[in-house]
């Protein structure tokens, strides 16, 4: 039988300098403890996918030295202003950036869920956007007449990252109307989630459920990690650390400052 | 940037969330994205006014989208042709109407990272009705021509564009855009023609006689504030106390 992960840090093994990883965006439940036990590992390299916008995950990852290539359509902190560390590493030139568009990255991780070589997207033509995106192609629509449509790379990631309400001991994960975290673990050659709570009995066993549910077959592990996307929210069961979150952002504007807020959030242990 | 002027009893906030609520105009679907407050403010006016009508669907709200099929549920929507109007801002937009979300400066060595292009190079092809906002109405913003084209104003005549911008909304005022082009149509009460030719980096068409932008109603007023900025608070509280002094308890469970 499937059994929960020891710990965070054995769930998150298959995770691997070099890695790619795709996270979700803020409203479907990131994985902020499970990103604070990566930063405290040291994960080196990674090639992270934000499907299709990342705020304060991305920008600790990237300040913490762990990302080499960063493929998105935006990171910001929200209300709470630019991400600093992000904008700092863009500015510098020290990640490898893969600006993409938020529609274009649901439908490359949707062509690696079919199995298919790419999708087709509307838009981008004539865009900057698709100019700097070598991978991306543009056809005449072999269905059309003259009708120029881009083609979008699978994009088939080492692990998807997700958050998630509950798991069952099937390793059944109940994420909702969360849906892309579906297309996530889908897309992915395995699947990591860290979970509020375990369920007892079988998440699949209440048709009610089930519709919500990412069925254990695709998931590699599962850890408990209660509160597990603070300071961020988990929509329908807390709401983020506003408070935290503004202090997040005063101290990432200078990088001796974004240093003390590692120290303090995510080296010691207790405070995370 | 809450600045209510001694000489009126309305924000610029309020007042250009009226503008835009008037240019939504009587249409099915209406969809926000991501740091949008004032969008927001206007779409959840349209609605109240329209007495459900249209659906508004705010990104980043549970309460306010219907999707169950996840985020792509959104440009999906908007592919078939189910979203009639939508909101971009930019740091840069130009007079050809191109909005700029990347950078300014060298792409691969930029002197200014913004976020990123979020939907808009797809989003501002295939939403009939797109309404541009930029609030500080400036020559660092409203440029002769962006430094990186998140999305064009127009294209070329065999790419598929069913959508495209019909408006710019700044602190200011109002241009209409048409023919790829804008043409000023009315400035807000407090400003003048002189001050809009001086603040903006393009070029752009204007009547002889520019009208002022009507004051919200007393009746428009106490909808935003009484029932729209609770409503706005779920999805945007640091906007709806800075401008409507609204809080929102958050449940916890």
């Amino acid at each position: 039988m499937f059994q929960p992960a020891k710990s965070l840090d054995d769930a998150l093994a298959a995770i691997t300098d070099g890695c790619m990883v795709v996270v979700p965006r803020e409203v479907s439940g990131v994985p902020m403890a499970a990103t604070r036990a990566l930063i405290r590992r040291g994960v080196k390299r990674l090639h992270l996918v934000a499907l299709p916008t990342s705020s304060l995950q991305a920008d600790l990852l990237i300040g913490a030295g762990c990302v080499a290539t960063l493929e998105t359509s935006a990171v910001s902190l929200g209300e709470f202003g630019p991400a600093p560390r992000f904008t700092a590493a863009v500015t510098a030139g020290a990640i490898k950036m893969m600006d993409a568009t938020c529609p274009a990255l649901h439908a490359a991780l949707q062509a690696a869920e079919k199995g298919v070589p790419f999708m087709p997207l509307r838009g981008l033509i004539g865009s900057d956007v698709l100019k700097y995106r070598d991978d991306w192609k543009v056809i005449d629509s072999p269905f059309g007449n003259a009708d120029p449509i881009v083609l979008l790379p699978a994009i088939r990631p080492d692990v998807a990252l997700l958050h998630a309400p509950m798991a069952d001991r099937f390793g059944n994960v109940w994420i909702g109307r969360q849906r892309e975290l579906a297309t996530m673990a889908h897309a992915a050659v395995k699947t990591i989630v860290t979970v509020e709570k375990i369920h007892d009995g079988n998440l699949l066993d209440d048709p009610v459920l089930a519709a919500g549910t990412l069925p254990g077959f695709y998931v590699e592990s599962v850890a408990m990690a209660v509160r597990g996307a603070w300071p961020l929210p988990l929509p329908d069961y807390y709401a983020a650390d506003a408070e935290h979150l503004a202090e997040y952002a005063r101290m990432a504007a200078t990088a001796e400052g974004f240093a003390e807020y590692l120290k303090r959030y995510v080296y010691d242990k207790r405070a995370a | 940037m809450s600045m209510t002027n001694a000489r009126r009893d309305f924000s610029d906030e309020e007042l250009l969330a009226d503008v835009i609520a008037r240019l939504i105009g009587d249409v099915r679907h209406v969809a926000v994205g991501n740091a949008s407050p004032i969008p927001a403010t206007a779409a959840l006016l349209a609605r109240e006014r329209g007495n459900g009508r249209p659906y508004v669907s705010l990104l980043g709200s549970p309460k306010n989208t219907f999707w169950t099929d996840g985020a792509r549920e959104l440009f999906d929507c908007a592919g078939q042709g189910r979203i009639d109007v939508f909101f971009l801002s930019g740091g840069q937009i130009d007079g050809a109407g191109n909005v700029n979300l990347v950078s300014t400066g060298d792409y691969e060595h930029p002197k200014v990272r913004f976020p990123g292009s979020f939907g808009s190079a797809y989003l501002y092809y295939v939403v009939p009705k797109v309404i541009l906002f930029r609030v500080e109405h400036s020559r660092r913003t409203l440029v002769p021509h962006v430094d990186f084209i998140s999305a064009p104003g127009a294209s070329e005549k065999n790419v598929y564009r069913p959508g495209g911008p019909v408006a710019l909304v700044t602190n200011r005022c109002l241009f209409s855009f048409a023919k790829g082009r804008f043409t000023l149509a009315s400035v807000h009460p407090g400003h003048t023609v002189a001050e809009v030719v001086e603040n903006t980096g393009f070029d752009f068409d204007q009547p002889a006689l520019v009208p002022e932008t009507p004051a919200p109603s007393p009746a428009t007023l106490k909808l935003m504030r009484e029932t729209v900025a609770p409503q706005l608070a779920e999805v945007y509280p640091q906007f709806a106390r800075q401008v409507f002094g609204v809080g929102i308890s958050t449940p916890v469970s």
